[in-house]
């Protein structure tokens, strides 16, 4: 009963009303800039295929990541190479595992690092910097003081120290990660919502008698939602970057799993013996994404933020 | 022979949206020693035609035709050679005087430059010649000048450096583009007074590009009217104020606002108690200069005993130049800044220091519009979302189709289409998204709406729209006004009663009529003698009266008694002039003898 009158009530409005042309709001242009944007389109095309090859590239492995062919073992740099007769496709790793299935899981890894890291430090550096710029006064500076000395530790060693102490795992890892990558996140939304915070329509709302958690989220968090997904893009490869460099120091995800950067670390390793493979395959997949992932958030900000090219 | 020939001039510009044509085939010539007006609105292409001339285009720009400098051609050449005739032939000046002068090189270096790349000459030769213009151009203290940085000036002094610097080589002709828009009435008064001067006496021709009917009265031999890209009409001076032949012309003129109009509102005749009385309002900030080991902080009196009522269906204008706490005071009557001391009651309860929510019962009546119609509108919000806004707080009853409704009638009301509905601000001209600020201050019905510089952005004939628009609601909701503006042709225009303001200081407070025609204090006095006039007859014989010195820091003590030298004289520095009754409803603050004030 209840719905069938709000529908019928829409209905009337659609009908009875005016026809008003559509306006071309901020996102909109923004979404053409990007789309016109060649090198950002071709790198959202190569991310999309790499995203396609994680989820659809183990319907055709032969072998999981954790099986050790046996025949191969003892022969890697003569057998292990990359082919299709024996089914390794990307060839074998040192222990005779299949690069294919272990290079699908371990570019999965990556990519959601770099995605949650990133997704953690937009929800609380963005929560965190609004809070403090609109506020302002004392609270802003205590809670500015307070970003300051946490940036003031070395990142890794944060990152390293808590691996340490609370054992390592994936859900740990993305902790580590987000704990440290939300610092200057806020530290930019402050800066923003400082500026917007004078703006002659903050101070009409004002006026208007809108309360203060309102005018956050409906005038600040919108005007300040294009830098924060500007910024967010670009500390995806950060974040990469950031876990692959643990993952070389060897305190990463733990076996059987693996990432890009301790394959590349293992490649890396037996580089001498003649399996470059071992190293070549998995930083192709590593620089495409780190690559891509940059042009996209070159595109987005000059589609989000024209003025500031 | 004539000076700068341009004939069949065009400008396109490429821009993502396709080909635009800012300049369609212009022809006309300056003659040396002559001022030559172009005086349009905004896109109308006027400063486009001297940037091509001038080979300043950007880079999407495409000039052709040709344009003759002394009989050659100039359009289009290379910039080496471009850059021999810049500067040296011709001189520029330009409306912003901060942004065209360098920010990290002294005016004495900045000014050298020009002679060393121009004529080679450097050292103290340079500096004498420097120097020689800076007095000519009625720099106070010159010498110490040179040494100084473009943020340590006012913006009078800097225009005076930029007209310096632009006269150094003896240019035969100067581009002033839009001279005096970002200047207060009476720095633009000698600004103009000075160019006037420099073309009289080094015969320099002078082209000058404005919007100001007023400003081209008081300058211009000839005048040409530009729209659209194209002339519309031209003529001499008397001819295009007297006979005006084309329409457009005769409704930029109409549309200008004069401080001698005769149809400008009397004084409100009203039995009815004031609504809004505002009681000695004082707003300090505090300042943190340097000097001494931490610093130390001075109050800046930015509204310093402010007194007035407001009546139901009146409106008070406003009045000031920059820095005298204009729009300090109307965000201290709104409560947007809370004052430092004294009192504001709505009609009859007192509403300072109230908590947000029980001001907010207020805030219902009370409402204010914006100078910069861009700015106070959300960008990312559909211009009909901003308009409801108040609507949401205050009406919560209404129902989704309701508030559209009560949101599209008022859009109609203010003159805007309701298929616009949906548009967001940004696709809007400044008129349309100042009318959607008018809009969302009218939606709840408020009693008053103070408009802070509510159509100083916008174009001449859009703003005598505004304020008819104003005026028409004021008199259909019997709204109650207080119009904030530096331009007092605009203020008289909309006002019954009009209030003089001096660093935070009511100086005079009376009627419209009796403030423009019949002013008492030195300073109002001052002020309306440099208020150009559209009419060149009336323009050129009027006699102004020019207060000595620049105007004085708010941070500076003794300011407030600049109109007091007698009391300064005695030594009673913390002395501050009392408004005096001088007849029914006029009121004038305590001064001295304008002959003793212009002794300096």
């Amino acid at each position: 009963m209840f719905a069938k009158s709000s529908k019928a009530a829409q209905i009337a409005e659609e009908v009875t009303d005016f026809t008003a042309v559509q306006g071309r709001s901020l996102w909109q242009d923004a979404r053409a800039r990007f789309v016109q944007n060649r090198a950002a389109r071709a790198c959202v095309l190569v991310l999309a295929l790499i995203v396609a090859f994680t989820i659809f590239g183990p319907l055709f492995a032969q072998w999981n990541n954790e099986e050790i062919d046996w025949d191969i073992i003892g022969n890697v740099a003569a057998q292990g190479m990359p082919s299709l007769a024996t089914g390794h496709y990307f060839g074998v790793d040192d222990l005779g595992r299949d690069l294919y299935s272990r290079v699908i899981q371990a570019t999965t890894t990556s990519l959601l690092v770099g995605l949650i890291g990133a997704s953690m430090a937009l929800f609380v550096g963005t929560i965190y910097g609004i809070i403090s710029g609109f506020v302002g006064g004392r609270t802003d500076s205590i809670m500015m003081r307070i970003v300051d000395i946490l940036m003031a530790i070395p990142a890794t060693l944060v990152i390293i120290l808590l691996l340490v102490v609370a054992g390592r795992s994936f859900f740990k890892l993305f902790i580590a990660l987000g704990a440290v990558s939300w610092l200057s996140m806020s530290r930019i939304v402050r800066g923003q919502t400082l500026a917007l915070k004078h703006r002659e329509f903050i101070e009409a709302a004002r006026a208007a008698g809108v309360s203060e958690i309102t005018i956050m989220h409906r005038h600040i968090l919108p005007n300040l939602l294009g830098v924060v997904v500007v910024y967010a893009s670009l500390m995806v490869p950060e974040m990469i970057l950031a876990e692959s460099f643990i993952s070389f120091l060897g305190l990463g995800v733990s076996e059987p799993y693996t990432s890009l950067g301790s394959l590349i670390s293992e490649g890396a390793g037996t580089m001498a013996y003649g399996t470059l493979w071992q190293l070549a395959i998995p930083l192709f997949f590593y620089v495409a994404i780190i690559i891509t992932m940059f042009f996209i958030g070159d595109g987005l900000r000059d589609a989000l933020d024209p003025k500031d090219r | 022979m004539s000076l700068l020939t341009v004939q069949d001039l065009s400008v396109d510009f490429t821009t993502a949206d396709g080909p635009v044509k800012a300049v369609t085939g212009i022809n006309f010539d300056i003659q040396p020693g002559e001022c030559l007006g172009i005086v349009g609105e905004s896109g109308s292409g006027k400063s486009q035609t001297f940037m091509a001339a001038m080979g300043l285009l950007p880079a999407n720009g495409r000039a052709s035709g040709s344009v003759r400098l002394n009989g050659s051609e100039i359009l289009n050449l290379a910039t080496p050679e471009l850059n021999k005739i810049r500067g040296s032939d011709v001189g520029m000046i330009f409306q912003d005087p901060l942004t065209a002068l360098t920010p990290h090189l002294r005016i004495g270096e900045q000014m050298r430059e020009v002679l060393q790349v121009h004529k080679g000459v450097v050292g103290r030769q340079a500096r004498r010649l420097c120097l020689d213009w800076l007095d000519r151009v009625q720099m106070p203290v010159a010498a110490r000048r040179l040494e100084q940085f473009p943020h340590e000036l006012s913006g009078g002094m800097r225009q005076r450096v930029m007209i310096a610097m632009s006269m150094l080589c003896n240019p035969r002709l100067l581009i002033a583009d839009e001279p005096t828009t970002a200047l207060d009435v009476t720095v633009q008064a000698e600004i103009l007074d000075l160019m006037a001067e420099l073309q009289k006496e080094q015969g320099t021709a002078i082209a000058l590009i404005t919007h100001d009917m007023g400003v081209v009265a008081r300058m211009c031999d000839r005048i040409q009217v530009m729209r659209q890209g194209g002339f519309v009409e031209n003529g001499t001076a008397t001819e295009i104020f007297h006979s005006p032949k084309h329409a457009y012309t005769q409704a930029l003129l109409k549309a200008m606002p004069r401080i001698d109009a005769a149809d400008a509102p009397q004084l409100f005749e009203t039995q009815a108690r004031p609504i809004l009385r505002v009681d000695d309002v004082k707003v300090h900030f505090q300042m943190k200069m340097s000097g001494g080991l931490f610093g130390h902080w001075v109050p800046l009196k930015a509204v310093d005993g402010v007194s007035f009522e407001v009546r139901q269906g009146e409106t008070l204008g406003v009045v000031g130049e920059s820095g005298c706490g204009k729009s300090t005071l109307a965000r201290a009557v709104l409560q947007l800044i809370e004052p430092t001391g004294g009192g504001v009651s709505w009609l009859g309860q007192p509403i300072v220091g109230l908590k947000r929510a029980e001001l907010n019962k207020y805030r219902k009546d009370l409402q204010i519009v914006f100078q910069d119609p861009l700015a106070s509108l959300d960008p990312r919000m559909t211009i009909s979302a901003s308009i409801a806004e108040p609507l949401l707080t205050y009406r919560p009853d209404l129902t989704r189709r309701e508030r559209k409704m009560t949101v599209a009638d008022m859009m109609e009301r203010v003159g805007l289409d309701r298929t616009l509905f949906n548009r967001y601000p940004h696709e809007l001209s400044g008129g349309q998204n100042q009318r959607v600020g008018i809009a969302r201050a009218m939606i709840n019905r408020p009693k008053l709406i103070i408009c802070d510089e509510a159509v100083s952005a916008l174009d001449v004939s859009i703003q005598a729209q505004i304020i008819g628009l104003l005026r028409q609601l004021q008199a259909e909701f019997g709204l109650a006004l207080i119009f904030i503006s530096h331009d007092l042709s605009v203020v008289r225009a909309i006002s019954n009663r009009i209030m003089v303001l001096y660093l935070g200081r009511v100086v005079e407070l009376a009627d419209g009529e009796t403030i423009c025609a019949h002013p008492q204090h030195p300073y109002t006095q001052s002020l309306i003698s440099a208020v150009p006039v559209p009419d060149p007859d009336i323009e050129r014989s009027r006699c102004r009266i020019k207060l000595p010195g620049e105007l004085a820091s708010p941070l500076d003590p003794r300011a407030a008694l600049r109109f007091l030298p007698s009391r300064l004289a005695a030594g009673e520095t913390n002395y501050l002039p009392k408004l005096i009754q001088f007849a029914p409803d006029h009121y004038v603050a305590e001064h001295d003898p304008l002959e003793l004030i212009l002794e300096g």
